[in-house]
């Protein structure tokens, strides 16, 4: 079945929404965000340095991010499979916008799909860290733009 | 006779469900669960006689007193210290070490050496580096085998004139190995170092003797044995209690005060600024009576024979490697699956209800040995049971499953 491709924050957060909708239970769940851990690796071994690993992770999290054409583009990688699905899903989400679309996101979406218990800012994943990230390179670069 | 469905009875928190799971709780080196007579002990003291100690002429402040000191007693009769003034209550092991780090710094000078051990947790670590610092004292480590075991014969060679002190602990948190504290405290005392030794993860698997041990100082905490949080102790000989300069001014410690001069406190309380974790002493002293009542005898046997089942059950999962193989070693099982990360292990264990702890466990220095960024460890308690390891084991394959 043809589907239009969602474009903005909103609306890609919606399509995973929908995609969650249909597990059944946590397996399902996570064999999905493995799953998607598995198919990557994101980001180019050159950008795997010490200055790109995102603190407060119990893997490690290594992000780059890249301003083309006022769009913000991120690559990602991390060593736990889990996290690389997290990942996954925040680039989905977060990659190929504009930086003031990115500051103004609003992150419902991850307890939507049943994630919430990685939210939780004392969790060693660092979900948490890793979205404030994102925000962070949006907000650096949005003032450049400025 | 021990019988562990009995005992289970005791613990309210092992009812629980986690994530619509039966709760397997294997995160007992982390802290412990609390039996309902140490939840009972917390309740009466703030429903029935709560107030400051040492101070009230006031018939509630005796009792609290008396009941705090009692406490007192009888985590001297437990380690056997030889009076109760060398108890001293803390908030707890990491706390114990600072204060006899931070006495030490007035005694060391430069070109002293303190010998601590590879196996140690960061909080052990730390305040000998900062004390190291301030001095000018030099650190030096006894290193460890593949299997876990410290090695003694580099240990001998560390020992010299220089040595001032020597900190070990007594069971390793990452790999559960029994360090030879005996022989470690001996050979210390030959070249007249002081031995602090930590037991934090030791107390809740055995009963140490501080004067058959002839150790100079022991720390502990009560949440690791059934005890509440913030609430732990300082063993110290009194010869060395009384040679330490305080650590913390405040309430308490003194004996009289005018703008020259301060006089301070006998043992304990010169230790002891400030209002204490009364409740806390209290509750750890409730601890300590219900371990005792099961006996740790019978509580090292059955924690041996839970290691034993899970080591044999584990070593038949493919892929899974064991670190810490020592002879001499508590309930505790660190391990890894063959090509995965051990958080990603720990976070489907715990969609099905298992606490295990994941990552590097403070001691980074172990990890680095392994080349490994940390391990998945499951430590056992008196009250776990062999079906409960069953349910780890069924859960580790479908995490296995799952991540390959």
């Amino acid at each position: 079945m043809y589907k239009i491709k969602a474009v903005t924050i909103n609306d890609i957060q919606n399509e995973i929404i929908d995609e969650f909708s249909m597990f059944e239970d946590w397996e399902e769940r996570y064999q999905y965000m493995i799953d998607l851990g598995k198919d990557l690796p994101l980001i180019e071994d050159q950008y795997k340095t010490d200055s790109n690993i995102i603190k407060g992770c119990q893997s490690k999290v290594w992000v780059h991010a890249e301003l083309k054409d006022e769009k913000l583009y991120f690559t990602a990688d991390s060593d736990a499979i889990i996290t690389k699905g997290i990942i996954a899903i925040l680039i989905r989400v977060f990659s190929n916008q504009k930086p003031k679309d990115i500051i103004e996101a609003s992150t419902d979406f991850i307890e939507k799909i049943g994630l919430k218990e990685h939210l939780s800012p004392t969790r060693a994943n660092g979900l948490v860290s890793m979205i404030k990230q994102l925000k962070m390179y949006a907000i650096a670069y949005q003032t450049q733009l400025n | 006779m021990f019988n562990v469905e009995t005992i289970r009875k005791d613990f309210p928190i092992l009812t629980r469900k986690v994530n619509g799971k039966p709760l397997v709780y294997f995160d007992n080196a982390a802290t412990s669960q609390k039996p309902q007579q140490v939840i009972d002990a917390i309740v009466d003291y703030y429903s029935n006689y709560n107030s400051n100690i040492h101070r009230g002429v006031h018939s509630l402040s005796q009792e609290a007193t008396d009941k705090y000191e009692l406490a007192r007693h009888k985590i001297q009769k437990h380690f056997n210290a030889q009076f109760a003034h060398e108890i001293i209550f803390t908030s707890g092991t990491t706390h114990s070490i600072n204060l006899v780090a931070s006495g030490f710094s007035s005694l060391l000078k430069k070109g002293d050496e303190i010998i601590v051990s590879a196996l140690e947790h960061h909080s052990n670590i730390v305040p000998w580096q900062m004390l190291c610092e301030r001095t000018g004292a030099i650190l030096k480590v006894i290193p460890m085998n593949q299997d876990g075991d410290l090695i003694m014969s580099e240990y001998d060679k560390l020992l010299s004139k220089q040595t001032k002190l020597v900190f070990v602990n007594h069971i390793s948190n990452a790999l559960g190995t029994i360090n030879p504290i005996k022989y470690i405290i001996d050979k210390a005392h030959q070249v007249d170092a002081a031995v602090l030794i930590d037991g934090a993860q030791a107390c809740p698997h055995l009963k140490p003797d501080v004067q058959a041990l002839d150790v100079d100082f022991y720390v502990a905490s009560a949440h690791k044995m059934c005890g509440p949080t913030g609430v732990g102790m300082l063993y110290g000989k009194e010869a060395w209690l009384n040679k330490l300069p305080p650590y913390q001014g405040g309430g308490e410690m003194i004996a009289e005060v005018t703008f020259q001069k301060t006089t301070y406190a006998e043992l304990p309380h010169k230790f002891e600024a400030g209002t204490p974790n009364i409740c806390g002493g209290i509750a750890f002293g409730a601890a300590i009576d219900y371990m005792n009542t099961i006996g740790f005898d019978v509580i090292a046997h059955y924690e041996q024979d839970l290691l034993e089942y899970a080591t044999l059950k584990l070593h038949e999962i493919e892929g899974l490697k064991i670190y810490g193989t020592s002879k001499n070693k508590t309930s505790v099982i660190s391990f890894n699956l063959e090509g995965i990360h051990p958080y990603d292990v720990g976070t489907i264990l715990d969609k099905m209800g298992i606490a295990v702890r994941t990552g590097h466990h403070c001691a980074q220095p172990i990890m680095d040995y392994f080349k490994i960024p940390g391990t998945i460890r499951a430590s056992f308690a008196f009250y776990n049971t062999k079906s409960e390891i069953d349910s780890l084991v069924n859960a580790i394959k479908k995490a296995k499953m799952m991540l390959s």
